[in-house]
């Protein structure tokens, strides 16, 4: 059987949450693989809540938020992007591929361009396999 | 002893995968050792006293207070003793980074045994041996069989191995939180709840910390603390200094930031946060000072070894826990 990965998304509420919903209004099809999360705001994604997917069997995060430029909040997607550059850092010296996390903005009228993104990651996940965060905390010995 | 009516307190001290550091914090204590013995008996203490293993077997269940457990869980002496210890006491103390949440013993879950073993036994420049000859859990002498405790693969916290009452962290715990610790619960005074940290602060270092700090820190460039000129009054963070202070629980008087150095985290996450590294690494992606994606690959590459700087004192306890191995 062919290996279907669990991709956990935040996605913000003004853009991309709504870009989301304007792939799913369109009836496009796209990956059912990912299990989406909205918060308020992309800066609102604190590291803990990426690990804790990852330690919960999540094989990949993706993140969006709106474009730069176009927070709601001013800067909470600069923020964002901050911290997903220092977490790539992180979950790489942790033996975890960087691709695993992914960040990228969609506004609120690019539905197509989230069902496109869901389907490329979901592809790169694909290929990188299970995660193995899971599985380590599991079998500690 | 003039009142005999109440009995004396029964003190425990052990040590798991751990330096020794916090033992001397205990002793510490300097003449202030007086009232504690005026009112507890250290009934096992290996560092300074010789009360074997199985005279703690030969204890009753809940015959020892408290015991102070430092260090991590290494390997199946360690274990062992957490489950005897526990067994034999009324309320298990995880005392020290290490025992809280695994400290530097901790950081050996960035590698495993193996790579361990062949680092030690094999390939280090003073080591000779030719037969690769690997330690065994037990060996066969004419006088009968020798037991070796199993070196186990991951550190775990104290935490992950039984159920603990109270935390004290530090590294060492500040002596003086340990003493009032000890005189509250000497006296009677009503202890906190189950699984609370004590002797330390609910707030981060930060906000005991007197160096002087801006309301909107912007890092342009991380620094090694050698790289800058402190001027001994602005904050690291504000000098590009990585210091640990937002992520990390006051209580120890700010000793390393007054000594000039950065905090580098022993106390562990303020209360409500799990995971310290993550909190640091939220705090500090807020304070680079910039908006372009090249220039903030730039400046978030400047920190060599974020996993070893922001979970120094906590990989076991962190929310990864170790270093993914690929096993298929």
């Amino acid at each position: 059987m062919e290996f279907e990965p669990t991709i956990v998304a935040f996605l913000c509420n003004w853009c991309s949450y709504t870009g989301a919903d304007l792939a799913g209004t369109s009836r496009m099809k796209y990956a059912s693989n990912i299990r989406v999360i909205r918060v308020m705001c992309s800066g609102r994604v604190e590291p803990t809540f990426v690990l804790k997917a990852f330690r919960e069997g999540a094989d990949g995060v993706l993140i969006c938020g709106c474009h730069p430029g176009d927070c709601h909040y001013h800067e909470g997607n600069y923020k964002c992007l901050r911290r997903y550059h220092l977490l790539q850092n992180y979950i790489e010296q942790m033996g975890m591929d960087k691709r695993r996390l992914h960040l990228d903005w969609i506004s609120a009228s690019e539905g197509k361009q989230f069902a496109e993104l869901v389907d490329k990651m979901t592809q790169t996940i694909k290929e990188l396999g299970p995660c193995q965060v899971k599985h380590s905390v599991e079998t500690l010995t | 002893m003039s009142d005999n009516e109440k009995p004396k307190l029964k003190l425990a001290v052990y040590w798991g995968a751990a330096c020794g550091g916090c033992c001397v914090s205990v002793l510490d204590v300097h003449e202030k050792l007086f009232n504690v013995v005026a009112a507890a008996d250290l009934v096992f203490w290996p560092i300074a006293l010789d009360i074997k293993y199985k005279d703690v077997e030969a204890m009753p269940d809940g015959h020892i207070d408290v015991t102070l457990f430092n260090g991590a869980i290494r390997n199946s002496e360690n274990e062992h003793m957490a489950h005897l210890l526990r067994k034999k006491t009324k309320v298990l103390v995880a005392y020290g980074s290490c025992a809280h949440m695994g400290g530097i013993p901790g950081l050996a879950n960035f590698t495993t045994k193996e790579e361990l073993f062949r680092r030690v036994y094999d390939e280090s420049e003073s080591t000779v041996n030719p037969d690769k000859i690997r330690p065994q859990t037990s060996f066969t002498v004419p006088e009968g069989v020798l037991h070796i405790p199993e070196f186990y693969n991951d550190v775990r916290a104290l935490d992950q191995v039984v159920d603990v009452d109270y935390y004290l962290p530090g590294c060492p715990p500040q002596t003086e939180r340990l003493v009032d610790v000890f005189m509250a619960i000497v006296t009677g005074a009503e202890l906190p709840p189950k699984g609370s940290v004590v002797g330390a602060y609910d707030k981060s270092q930060c906000d005991e910390c007197e160096r002087k700090k801006t309301d909107n820190k912007k890092i342009k460039a991380f620094k090694r603390p050698w790289e800058i000129q402190d001027d001994g009054e602005t904050c690291f963070l504000e000098q590009g200094v990585i210091c640990m202070g937002p992520a990390t629980r006051g209580g120890c008087g700010v000793r390393c930031i007054k000594g000039n150095a950065p905090c580098r985290g022993c106390y562990g996450p303020p209360a409500d946060v799990t995971d310290p590294g993550a909190k640091m690494m939220s705090a500090i992606a807020t304070m680079i000072d910039s908006d372009d994606e090249d220039e903030i690959v730039e400046i978030v590459n400047q920190v060599a070894d974020p996993a070893g700087t922001f979970y120094r004192f906590s990989l076991p306890g962190s929310i990864l826990r170790r270093k993914i191995v690929q096993t298929v």
